[in-house]
């Protein structure tokens, strides 16, 4: 790099200030929770994401008939029902943009504070296909939801490209009172399978 | 050297900002009802948390960890990023940093770039350094946008026109957007969601901050709410990351702490709707072209103080000007950087590193010291230990003024028991100024004091002298 010079100096001065050890990390805080199906149900519901818990996928979806749906790589063919126009990759930003919503399943869900993540493995599909579409349409198994916010860390994989989504997009940035739909999907639904 | 733009070139001082924007009453009315409506939602959702003292307690030790560990962490960060084919660029200071910025855009033919709401870019004044090269950035979150149209200057870490009530930023925009639209904020929102959408969908080059690097892994973590960042992070082709060297923690564990301090303590939510992480590139996914710019800009400096460098622990969460009675009532323009409130009057005067200049010297006393930023801070930032510790250097940077001299002469006077009671009495003398018991106004230098609040006044008889009177066996 041409700024060779630069981090030298950095790290120079960083050593020269000579900072003592610190005392080591006390992790007293709570690493798991309650948990469980209800609790992440209303967490979610708490940010208006719209949520169903369901037993049976395909008969979930029989709402998106009529419509064009994105649906990733990975996502399971029984939930490729018929009578919804699928929209499968390679799809182009314009194609994603003039989608109707975008179908997916989720790497993880956190109960305490009614998050879901992708992480871009199966059913999921690259960020650009849950970001672009209005709509988003999140499949969750009870099996994936953590009850805490540690306990999900633990289960992600960090080098993966991950999206931790709470709610349909948000802004507090008028008067410090929080507005859902900006940018991102402005509807969250979630399935949750149990 | 250039001079640091951490603070606004021509800003007055503190105290005479303060007195002016305390004259406007739609200022004071906008902050009083954005930070009463922030305060009791940040306390309800601070409430829910059993565990908060402990998880405050870990965010302070993990960052003061990475103080002490800054030099291998930075390192190791360089390696891992590099590792999953990013380029990692280091600036000492803006100017180097704008320019590597300016650079990377010109090497992409970048004539428009959009941005993140970034607080690295706005201390560095990058986007008046890129103008200044032909490359116009354009601010995508929802206030950045409004402070940006408005041709305006931020007044709050968070959310940068907390200033601006709704029907003020309806006026904004069917100014600059040329739209009809109503002040329902729901109406702004759309509005801006139809402004930025192709400009999101068409720009090659994305500009953003972060929240947090994690040392051990390279992964780069935003937080946001509405999206505009999960556009800038995902669509282009090339994303430059600016960061200050401190945003770091060393392992991926330890985000489990911060991901549930930052967004209780900035938005009062439990999770802010949106996170995103990326670790260098990921093919097919994403930016193809990453590059992290560390930049330093006073925080080396700053590292050097033992005291002041707690300062460094912030995450920059807004909690502690959402609570200081200070800024309620003076906005946040007036600490004239893009750093206000209390962690404003803390960081600003030891990122410039210069005391001597008057506008950073002000701004350890814009506090009333009364404590409750430290109580809310979710990394344990003393900030009225750290404030009262730049006063003192303060005092040492003026030098021989007439304050110290009098203070000198004081100290003279309180060693020795028998000219502390002859200044007492003479003291005493100071009751025949007053009018029904308080002194309002005393010669100059005692105007200094009562042009602002009342002297009560001094009795005729000291306590010493009634006790030796009534008390006293001898």
């Amino acid at each position: 790099m041409t700024n060779t010079a630069a981090r030298e100096e950095i790290l120079q001065r960083i050593r020269s200030a000579q900072v003592p050890a610190a005392v080591p990390v006390v992790r007293g805080y709570n690493q798991k929770g309650p948990g469980g199906v209800e609790l992440f149900a209303e967490r979610v519901a708490d940010y208006r994401a719209i949520v169903h818990t369901v037993t049976n996928v395909p008969e979930a979806l029989e709402a998106l008939k009529g419509k064009r749906i994105v649906a990733p790589e990975g996502v399971p063919d029984e939930w490729l029902i018929d009578g919804v126009t699928w929209l499968r990759e390679p799809l182009s930003i314009d194609e994603l943009d003039q989608a109707d919503g975008v179908l997916t399943g989720c790497a993880v869900a956190i109960a305490d504070t009614g998050t879901i993540v992708l992480d871009g493995s199966e059913a999921q599909g690259r960020r650009a296909l849950t970001l672009l579409p209005d709509y988003h349409l999140c499949v969750v198994r009870q099996d994936q939801i953590a009850a805490s916010v540690p306990e999900a860390l633990q289960l992600l994989e960090p080098t993966r490209p991950l999206t931790f989504i709470s709610g349909p997009s948000a802004t507090s940035d008028i008067e410090l009172n929080r507005v859902e739909g900006v940018h991102g999907p402005r509807t969250l639904e979630v399935l949750i399978v149990i | 050297m250039a001079r640091n733009p951490v603070t606004w070139l021509g800003s007055p001082t503190f105290p005479k900002a303060a007195k002016e924007a305390l004259n406007d009453t739609q200022l004071r009315q906008n902050l009083r009802k954005a930070t009463g409506t922030i305060r009791g939602r940040r306390a309800a959702a601070v409430a829910e948390m059993t565990d908060w003292e402990m998880l405050r307690v870990a965010g302070e030790q993990i960052k003061d960890d990475v103080l002490a560990r800054l030099d291998t962490l930075l390192v190791q960060l360089e390696e891992s990023v590099t590792a999953r084919g990013g380029v990692v660029h280091w600036a000492r200071d803006a100017e180097e940093a704008n320019r590597i910025v300016l650079d990377l855009c010109r090497a992409e033919q970048a004539t428009e770039v959009v941005k993140v709401k970034s607080m690295a870019t706005a201390e560095i004044g990058l986007n008046e350094a890129l103008e200044a090269g032909g490359v116009q950035a354009i601010e995508t979150d929802l206030a950045e946008l409004i402070v940006q149209l408005g041709e305006d200057r931020p007044s709050h870490i968070l959310v940068p026109a907390i200033h601006r009530n709704r029907s003020e930023i309806r006026e904004i925009f069917q100014r600059r957007m040329g739209v009809e639209v109503s002040d329902e904020p729901a109406d702004l929102a759309e509005a801006a969601r139809v402004y930025l959408r192709q400009k999101f969908l068409t720009t090659k080059v994305a500009i953003s901050g972060a929240n947090f690097a994690v040392a051990d892994t390279g992964s780069i973590v935003v937080l946001e709410s509405e999206g505009n960042g999960r556009m800038c992070l995902t669509l282009p082709d090339t994303l430059i990351t600016v960061m200050g060297i401190e945003k770091l923690v060393p392992s991926w564990q330890d985000l489990e702490v911060f991901l549930q301090l930052l967004p209780r303590s900035s938005t009062a939510e439990r999770m802010n709707p949106y996170t995103s992480v990326w670790t260098g590139v990921t093919p097919g996914d994403g930016p193809q072209n990453f590059h992290l710019v560390l930049i330093d800009n006073g925080r080396t400096a700053t590292l050097t103080d033992s005291v002041g460098r707690q300062a460094l622990r912030c995450i920059r969460c807004s909690a502690c000007l959402n609570v200081c009675p200070v800024y309620e009532r003076t906005g946040g323009q007036s600490y004239g950087s893009v750093y206000p409130g209390p962690i404003g009057a803390i960081l600003t005067p030891q990122l410039m590193g210069d005391l001597h200049d008057p506008l950073a010297a002000s701004l350890p006393y814009a506090s009333s010291l009364c404590g409750a930023c430290f109580e809310v801070c979710p990394v344990r930032i003393d900030i009225p230990s750290v404030l009262t510790h730049l006063r003192a250097e303060v005092v040492e940077a003026k030098g021989r003024t007439a304050e110290s001299v009098a203070m000198s002469a004081a100290a003279w006077i309180f060693r020795e028991a028998s000219r502390y009671e002859k200044a007492q009495k003479a003291g005493s003398l100071a009751r025949f100024l007053a009018k029904d018991g308080k002194i309002t106004s005393l010669p100059w230098p005692g105007s200094k004091w009562t042009s602002s609040r009342d002297v009560p006044a001094p009795p005729s008889e000291s306590f010493r002298a009634w006790w030796r009177k009534n008390r006293c066996q001898e």
